[in-house]
């Protein structure tokens, strides 16, 4: 058996959350003092994602950076490979919101997407 | 002389939605004066996720926020000026500014919206000891090189105190590389918000210590590392605790104050709890026709409740500006904040003026669980809401109405306190 320690981030409360799994089922959650403490322990350790957010260069705009992130969440485990996905992408002005910086990211089938619209100089 | 019948001083996200409630409240006269070269303010350098949940129902990063307010302000065809520096606002509303192309020029307005928002607390106001090498930064500072400069503030960093902007900086730092080796927080709790410790320092391993200073700094050119030490219950160093941490990098996030040397200046009546300017159930301050919203009257935890205040700022400045304001009749009620509440916005609010339901915003000194947040109208209990908990870093709320506040005729104060249960 498995225990998995987390903080609950539904309320400023921040229960400690205390999980036992078997495998990839979960026995028990203890240390909650409402229910939402429990649907996030059990999001938390079956399913946990992020969204990545970061920036790349740009070429030729009006500023030098433009901030991305990842369209929807991805897995946690994945949060690290996205943001080398993005290790020396340039990209060109104009960027807009929502245009697709990096397709595909590192597998998740998620697109990062431009946060800022950037004019060309 | 220009003139406008409201002139906001600050086009982040204060200044815009003050100046789209105030165009759609009947103002077509509008002028936003803005010190950086783009609109969106703050919003700009905070690139990470968590925006918008309450005005969007989505979660938006900073920049995706701000545009949609630019958007609104384009739309509406609403007047602003970049790179221009106020200088100056005399009580009659006189505005001094200066930019590249104009020099220096004056603006008479009608209503003024202070929304000039905050700044970061530096170390000069922290008495660290030490050398001063290169390497010391806010972490808001570190914020604007990474995400908006490109530039990496150094690799091996630790951060002073909780707040929400180093909490995502360790993060941030973290993904460019660095290496994050703890955070240190003065008070036996965090100054920042619940999900960013989890999802910036626990995702990522990064220590917190509670009840932790820095207590020396080394090295003459540049940081190569500070002294932490545990403090006890009077903040004072414990001997004996203290650890060392190599690094070259320390960030200091160790709270925000509101920027108003420009209030000053005209006169504004400030708030010393607060730093921000006392106000009134309109967001106007002691000077009649002068409004003030956002991190500029007191410093918020999330946006959105910034984007709500200063639309209430925007309205009301209309209303002035059109002459619909109940200017007599009414009383004017006092707030109290007493027992655990360090201050409430507003301060006074006058029966006639104020709208059909009304928002007091307040935050509480310390962390209290199992407790009441109790509402008095004089001697009598009229709100008594359990709380699990409260805490200093999460903004407190409470809303009254016109109908509730018209039951009591000679109510004189509202006082506003915790209750153990």
């Amino acid at each position: 058996m498995e225990i998995r320690k987390l903080t609950c981030i539904s309320c400023p409360m921040g229960c400690p959350l205390t999980v036992e799994m078997e495998g990839d089922e979960i026995i028990s959650v203890t240390g909650n003092t409402c229910k939402r403490g429990d649907v996030y322990a059990r999001k938390e350790v079956t399913d946990p994602t992020r969204i990545v957010t970061s920036t790349v260069k740009v070429i030729g705009g009006k500023a030098d950076m433009v901030s991305v992130k990842t369209r929807e969440d991805v897995p946690k485990g994945k949060v690290f490979d996205c943001v080398k996905a993005l290790k020396g992408v340039e990209i060109k002005a104009p960027v807009h919101i929502g245009d697709i910086i990096v397709p595909d990211a590192a597998g998740t089938g998620i697109d990062i997407v431009a946060t800022k619209n950037v004019e060309e100089v | 002389m220009k003139s406008y019948d409201i002139v906001i001083i600050g086009g982040g996200p204060a200044g815009l939605a003050a100046a789209v409630s105030a165009k759609e409240n009947g103002i077509d006269s509008i002028l936003i004066l803005e010190r950086d070269k783009e609109l969106g303010g703050i919003l700009n350098q905070c690139i990470h996720n968590g925006f918008g949940l309450h005005t969007f129902k989505e979660e938006l990063t900073g920049p995706e926020y701000a545009q949609r307010f630019i958007d609104q302000a384009e739309k509406l065809g609403i007047e602003y000026k970049l790179n221009t520096m106020v200088m100056d606002i005399s009580p009659q509303k006189t505005v001094t500014a200066m930019n590249r192309q104009e020099g220096m020029f004056e603006i008479q307005a009608k209503a003024v919206i202070l929304a000039m928002g905050c700044r970061e607390r530096s170390r000069g106001a922290l008495n660290i000891p030490g050398y001063r090498p290169a390497g010391i930064y806010s972490a808001g500072t570190a914020q604007r090189l990474v995400n908006m400069e490109g530039l990496m503030p150094g690799r091996e960093v630790v951060i002073l105190g909780s707040g929400d902007i180093g909490l995502i900086m360790a993060r941030r730092m973290t993904f460019e590389g660095a290496k994050v080796k703890v955070v240190a927080e003065l008070m036996p709790y965090s100054g920042g918000l619940k999900r960013n410790i989890v999802q910036c320092l626990d995702d990522y391993g990064i220590p917190l210590k509670l009840s932790h200073t820095v207590v020396d700094i080394k090295g003459r050119k540049r940081l190569e590392g500070v002294t932490l030490a545990e403090v006890d219950s009077n903040g004072k160093p414990i001997p004996g605790t203290e650890e060392f941490y190599s690094c070259d990098t320390l960030l200091l996030s160790v709270g925000l104050i509101p920027e108003n040397e420009i209030s000053n200046g005209m006169g504004v009546q400030m708030n010393p709890v607060t730093s921000g300017p006392e106000v009134n159930e309109s967001l106007e301050t002691n000077i009649e026709g002068v409004f003030a919203c956002g991190n500029v009257l007191h410093v918020h935890d999330l946006v959105d409740f910034v984007s709500e205040e200063a639309a209430t700022a925007g309205k009301n400045a209309a209303a002035y500006v059109k002459g619909i304001r109940q200017a007599g009749g009414g009383r004017d009620v006092r707030l109290n904040p007493v027992d655990g509440v360090r201050y409430t916005v507003p301060m006074m609010v006058n029966t006639a003026r104020m709208d059909e339901n009304l928002t007091i915003r307040f935050r509480v000194g310390g962390v209290y669980k199992n407790c009441y947040v109790s509402t008095y109208f004089d001697d009598e209990r009229v709100i008594h809401r359990k709380r699990q908990i409260v805490a200093p870093g999460e903004m407190e709320e409470i809303r009254l109405t016109k109908e509730q506040l018209l039951k009591y005729p000679d109510l004189e104060t509202i006082t506003v306190k915790i209750e153990e249960a």
